[in-house]
């Protein structure tokens, strides 16, 4: 379009008029979207008093009262490091069990293998949510409810599609020269996956792992059903439970929104493209 | 009917297999964990729906008593339709608003020169975080006593807006509604962003040479290349409007405060199945599972299938 400036020339003056319009709106848009979350973490350093006087104001210096307090009083610790213990598991086992899988999927051509994939794939459109009750029974039945294990295993198994989906795009991407070499070599077919596949798609596995993690943690259904006792709640079940609880306190609210948020915020700095292609893989499914 | 399978690993002009014992190891671990947590659940689900349940013990078979029971017997007869309308509500907006705004924000970035990354990230940062801090951070922001929101309009000499959003059952279904697209936009916004990405440079160029302006090259060239984009859209926004839970919850409680103006079929489902004091919940609330399972799947795999044939037809 550059390459035809005469065209261009006519119309210049409105053009650039329209682009201050535009950029002014995105800019406007961007303290919408910002500002509420600027709020809370603003808000989280303030005391309660001050927010009430002045909603919209910051005193210096800030206060981290309010972090002590959610942390040891309203028990933040304890489900924070519950949110960690469960990610980080059915991220772990999700992310393996869906790369061994993948692997076999891409590489056989079996047709009990192409039904085991369409069986796994139809697990991105299936509203899993609806299993609820019978997955609750099932928990029930394993002695597993108010567990964390059964909760990992739940998120672990609901990981499989997603993730099976996105190594096995990967996996059939990769020219299988690559593994003949090891096949002359005599090497197993575990040998071959683990120190010739694996060391090729990590760049995959990061992105499922990154990607897998930022439902997991927020995710809000499961845990107000599986788990009973406040000891073993995970970060959005305890923030249910410390609304309702401390209500006035808005500066120690906002700091138990800014602790369930914080980690996500650290993994969407580090990873920022791996968090947002994911998104977009999710979402073409 | 099918060439016999390879028995060990070999290369030819199909490359490396796998032989099927070794990719029956590969695939059992997570076959497993798939089958027993989500498959078998699923299935079940269905089953679950035509028993006649005591708490957690199975009763009788008892047909379709328990979907009868949803359209006849109170507090269902009346819930059910509702926060169908408020879902139904919910997803009408959503396409709206996200096909007016999330794809003129697309578009704007995509015409910027510098800086499209950027606003992408700050758009996508509230679809990131948890629909549960969400729900709850915008009630503290549209509180009626001490909320930015309100003070805000006060300063603006707005006064009369100052309203209790939230405390009115005439406005907390927009509340909803307007939380949930704030949140939201981020996915339109970068899927679209995607899309004109992939709108070839110089059929623009075509166009604006025949004397198009922008408003006919966008709809004209622009817009039929990004259809299937807007059919993502619409259907993973049909799914997501259908199965809001958190967000709803954490604005109106589990009874879709006030007076159910912000019920959903979710808090419904989950009022059914683990709140109320029925002891057939469990048979009445699978009956809805079951509905609503097929009602998302039913309309989700219909419409892209409608629109994949659009699509083929036009080229």
């Amino acid at each position: 379009m550059r390459n035809f400036s005469t065209w261009q020339n006519t119309s210049e003056k409105p053009k650039r008029l329209g682009n201050f319009v535009v950029m002014g709106l995105l800019i406007l848009y961007s303290f919408i979207a910002l500002g509420p979350l600027l709020l809370m973490v603003v808000g989280s350093f303030r005391t309660s008093s001050a927010i009430f006087t002045n909603p919209l104001g910051f005193e210096w210096p800030p206060s981290v009262q309010s972090f002590v307090k959610a942390w040891d009083q309203a028990h933040f610790s304890v489900y924070f490091l519950n949110s960690i213990l469960v990610t980080v598991s059915s991220v772990l086992i999700s992310t393996s069990v869906s790369v061994l899988a993948a692997y076999a999927l891409a590489r056989s051509r079996a047709r009990s293998m192409r039904i085991l994939e369409a069986t796994f794939l139809s697990g991105l459109m299936l509203p899993i949510q609806l299993a609820i009750v019978p997955i609750f029974h099932l928990l029930d039945g394993f002695n597993m409810i108010d567990s964390l294990p059964g909760l990992i295993l739940v998120y672990s198994a609901a990981g499989i599609p997603f993730s099976v989906f996105v190594l096995v795009a990967f996996f059939r991407q990769l020219p299988e020269d690559l593994e003949e070499a090891s096949v002359i070599d005599g090497a197993s077919a575990f040998r071959r996956f683990w120190s010739v596949m694996v060391p090729l798609v990590r760049p995959a596995i990061a992105a499922v792992a990154i990607f897998r993690f930022v439902p997991v943690w927020n995710d809000f259904l499961y845990p107000l059903i599986l788990l009973r006792s406040s000891n073993h709640y995970t970060l959005p079940v305890g923030l249910a439970s410390f609304f309702g609880q401390y209500q006035t306190d808005w500066s120690l609210l906002f700091a138990g929104l800014v602790i369930t948020t914080l980690p996500l915020i650290i993994l969407f700095l580090l990873a920022s493209k791996q968090v947002i292609a994911g998104l977009t893989a999710g979402m073409g499914k | 009917m099918r060439k016999a399978p390879p028995s060990g690993p070999h290369t030819r002009k199909g490359g490396v297999r796998l032989s099927r014992s070794a990719s029956f190891y590969f695939v059992l671990p997570a076959v497993l964990i798939f089958g027993v947590f989500i498959l078998y659940p699923m299935f079940m689900a269905f089953s679950y729906a035509f028993f006649e349940w005591h708490g957690t013990a199975r009763g009788a078979f008892h047909g379709i008593g328990n979907f009868i029971t949803l359209f006849t017997r109170e507090p269902y007869k009346t819930d059910v339709p509702r926060a169908f309308s408020h879902n139904i509500l919910i997803f009408g907006a959503e396409m709206i608003l996200q096909n007016t705004i999330g794809l003129g924000i697309a578009y704007a970035l995509h015409n910027l020169k510098r800086g499209k990354r950027f606003f992408q990230t700050l758009y996508t940062l509230p679809y990131l975080v948890s629909s549960i801090v969400i729900g709850y951070l915008w009630t503290l922001m549209l509180s009626s006593t001490f909320g930015p929101v309100n003070r805000l309009l006060e300063i603006i000499g707005l006064d009369k807006f100052a309203l209790p959003w939230l405390g009115d059952p005439r406005t907390a279904i927009w509340v909803l509604i307007l939380v949930v697209t704030w949140q939201w936009i981020g996915f339109p916004v970068l899927l679209y962003g995607a899309a004109l990405g992939g709108v070839p440079a110089d059929l623009e160029e075509a166009a604006s040479i025949d004397g198009a302006n922008r408003r006919q090259r966008f709809f004209a060239v622009t817009l039929p290349l990004i259809m299937p984009a807007v059919t993502t859209v619409s259907v993973l926004g049909f799914i997501g409007a259908m199965e809001a839970f958190a967000l709803p919850y954490a604005l109106g409680g589990s009874t879709g405060s006030p007076a159910g103006s912000t019920d959903v079929l979710s808090l419904v489902f989950y009022r059914v199945a683990f709140e109320s004091g029925d002891s057939n919940g469990t048979g009445i609330s699978s009956a809805l599972a079951t509905l609503l399972f097929i009602f998302i799947f039913g309309a989700s795999v219909l419409a892209t299938g409608i629109m994949r044939r659009r699509e083929e037809n036009r080229t």
